[in-house]
């Protein structure tokens, strides 16, 4: 139960946790804000919205995800006891099912066929034009024309499943400049269009809204748990871009407070260089795309280009509630650097057999720093959110190998 | 410090006429150049003057203004030069009022008291913040208000009648109506339309309407005019720009291109009632 002390209580009615998030749109935008704010309201009052979803997840996504033992890397490390959170086992690859899944409901509840969506590394990309293509509605996705050539297989993907892809070139071309396009589009075509965000972040209600469709995570960690050795485990490690995976392991957990909860940035060629994305640890507050938060931005307020190897980690923002779990203290933000996360990808690999995206791969580099310092009876959870298929091409690149080469 | 914005359409009625709205981006394509073009708008015919304030990310603008911000940025513009541009003004120029258009967050980090102070001192007369709804009156609409500046609300066709006494709640100089749903700069809508939708604010507000958004030419302007209490003229002006440069660098051309299309677009809005 969340009581008067309790971290999990946000946010208020005017979207804000603390003094983060918000409502920063322009008033063309405001009213449909508004209206999918009541829209949501009204779906979590219905069981029949929580049905639909339940089963969608259980049997199209493929939920519970495994909590699985990694005995090799936990033996490897000699520390604390190692489990990953198996959402990469979800269909599409990543935790971004998720919440196109409740997103999708919610834009069919609301009568609004035409969906809309950013995507920087193309998961999120890909698990829309999924759930797309398996409700009947026509979707658009804004990717960044450089994030187009870098992530040419999620590309073909998505056409394939019937997605339009509009390279954005406005800006400087990455994922903050999607999501500007995105915006435009909705505030052109107010009538018919759903907005379908895939972080944590945006205007209120998408923070919370995201978080709640991706708390499936940590609720059902919190259980397996329990399941696994009957008590909750001492850290929790998750990657943070936006922060929709970290949030939703997160949630469940905030007010169990002998939990540790750490969220790992991409701090791309280190915090001492431009190229990283580390807007917690390096950033300052500020507003963009709706809401008020940590941001890389220069001393006028203009907002920085992000950088890092995983595309996906690329965002010069991050979702309000972290922001708000930053300056409570109740989560510790750190950041990995390209080399770590790209070591910790191979480790895996070789240890476990498994091949994470790069997003993960950042989070274990934390582990492996972490677990040796911790004694043999303690647990980490850490959440392996997606996997590496998409992620072969730009490994080899960083290894120095050249696949077009026998 | 609203005498010069309400003296402005104080004159304008007792004419008879709309109120022409100039829209250029501080700083494009050089801090010299925009200084140029801002200086001589009032004699080319603009009665009140929006000057944007760069941001790198603007969510509710199309092409042309996006890259005249792009421009003004990689030409080293900033808050304080957008606020030196405004100071500059107000030596030749006390009449005409000036209104700041532009983002939160650059207003957010120059600091919200500072900046009011600065722009109070500099000479402008007013606000319009795209993404400041009313739902955030209290980050920086209700401290501009506190100290006599004007704070101008957009409107849209998706502000129904039950949203807007809020919209015109906590406002002043004029409201801005959106004439569509979309971007800065893209097709104009039906201009029967928008007379409704003026008719629809003004039984809302005593305040003037000016609608912006899509109005490129004369001929806009003076079907526009004929409804609205003013036409806001942005796009085609940062385009003229845009237009007249070589290698991405102003030429000598660049101010007089701006001066030479507001005074044809101002020939359509002094016509607009006649």
């Amino acid at each position: 139960m969340s009581g008067e002390n309790s971290l999990r209580m946000g946010p208020d009615e005017r979207g804000r946790f603390g003094h983060f998030g918000g409502r920063f749109v322009a008033e063309t935008l405001m009213p449909l804000i508004l209206e999918l704010d009541q829209a949501y309201k009204d779906a979590k009052a219905d069981p029949t919205f929580k049905e639909e979803f339940d089963y969608l997840l259980k049997h199209y996504v493929g939920r519970p995800s495994p909590m699985y033992f990694a005995e090799r890397m936990t033996e490897h490390l000699g520390g604390a006891k190692i489990y990953f959170k198996r959402d990469e086992l979800n269909h599409t690859g990543s935790h971004k099912i998720n919440n196109c899944i409740g997103q999708i409901l919610l834009a069919k509840r609301m009568g609004k066929p035409r969906i809309i969506a950013e995507t920087g590394a193309g998961q999120h990309g890909v698990a829309t034009a999924t759930v797309c293509a398996r409700f009947g509605f026509p979707c658009t996705i804004y990717m960044g024309a450089k994030d187009v050539e870098r992530q040419a297989p999620n590309v073909f993907r998505m056409k394939l499943l019937g997605a339009e892809i509009v390279p954005v070139t406005a800006g400087k071309g990455t994922l903050k400049d999607s999501m500007n396009e995105a915006l435009r589009d909705w505030v052109t075509n107010v009538e018919d269009t759903y907005y379908l965000i895939g972080t944590a972040a945006g205007p209120h209600p998408y923070p919370e809204m995201v978080r709640d469709f991706q708390s499936i995570i940590g609720q059902e960690a919190k259980e397996q748990m329990q399941e696994a050795e009957g008590r909750l485990p001492d850290m929790l490690i998750a990657a943070v871009g936006g922060g929709s995976n970290a949030i939703g392991l997160f949630h469940p957990f905030l007010d169990d407070r002998e939990v540790k909860i750490v969220g790992v940035e991409a701090g791309g060629k280190g915090l001492d260089t431009d190229e990283h994305c580390a807007s917690l640890t390096a950033g300052s507050p500020g507003v963009l795309h709706g809401n008020r938060t940590y941001l890389l931005q220069n001393y006028d307020g203009q907002i920085d280009e992000g950088a890092s190897i995983s595309a996906g980690l690329d965002y010069p923002g991050i979702g309000p509630e972290h922001s708000f779990l930053k300056d409570s203290g109740r989560v510790e933000y750190v950041p990995i650097d390209d080399d770590e996360a790209l070591a910790a990808f191979q480790l895996l690999t070789r240890l476990e057999g498994i091949i994470p995206a790069l997003e993960p791969s950042h989070a274990l580099a934390e582990v492996v720093k972490r677990a040796p310092t911790m004694d043999k009876d303690q647990i980490i959870i850490m959440n392996l959110c997606g996997r590496g298929d998409k992620d072969v091409f730009t490994a080899a690149k960083h290894l120095g190998v050249d696949l077009n080469s026998d | 410090m609203t005498q010069r914005m309400d003296a402005r359409f104080a004159a304008l009625k007792a004419e008879n006429r709309p109120a022409f709205v100039t829209f250029v981006m501080a700083g494009d394509p050089d801090p010299i150049t925009a200084q140029q073009i801002v200086d001589g708008l009032p004699a080319a015919g603009a009665d009140v003057i929006e000057i944007g304030m760069p941001f790198s990310d603007p969510m509710a603008d199309g092409p042309a203004i996006q890259a005249a911000g792009q421009r003004a940025l990689e030409a080293g513009q900033d808050m304080v030069k957008t606020l030196q541009l405004v100071t500059n003004f107000r030596q030749k120029d006390d009449a005409t009022p000036i209104v700041l258009m532009g983002y939160y967050n650059p207003i957010y980090i120059y600091g919200v008291d500072k900046f009011i102070q600065d722009a109070i001192e500099a000479g402008v007369d007013g606000f319009i913040i795209v993404d400041l709804p009313p739902e955030e009156d209290e980050e920086f609409c209700l401290p501009a208000i506190k100290k006599g500046l004007n704070f101008i609300r957009l409107a849209a066709p998706t502000t129904d009648d039950k949203r807007l006494p809020m919209v015109m709640s906590n406002t002043s100089g004029f409201v801005y109506y959106v004439s569509m749903t979309g971007v800065t700069g893209s097709a104009l809508s039906n201009p029967t339309d928008i007379a409704e939708q003026v008719n629809r604010l003004k039984a809302h507000t005593d305040l003037p309407i000016c609608v912006g958004f899509g109005i490129k030419t004369a001929d806009d302007a003076k079907r526009i005019g004929a409804d609205a209490d003013g036409v806001v003229v942005g796009s085609a002006l940062v385009k003229a720009v845009e237009d007249s440069l070589e290698n991405g660098k102003a030429t000598a051309k660049t101010p007089s291109a701006v001066h030479d299309l507001v005074a044809d677009i101002s020939k359509g809005v002094r016509a607009a009632r006649s």
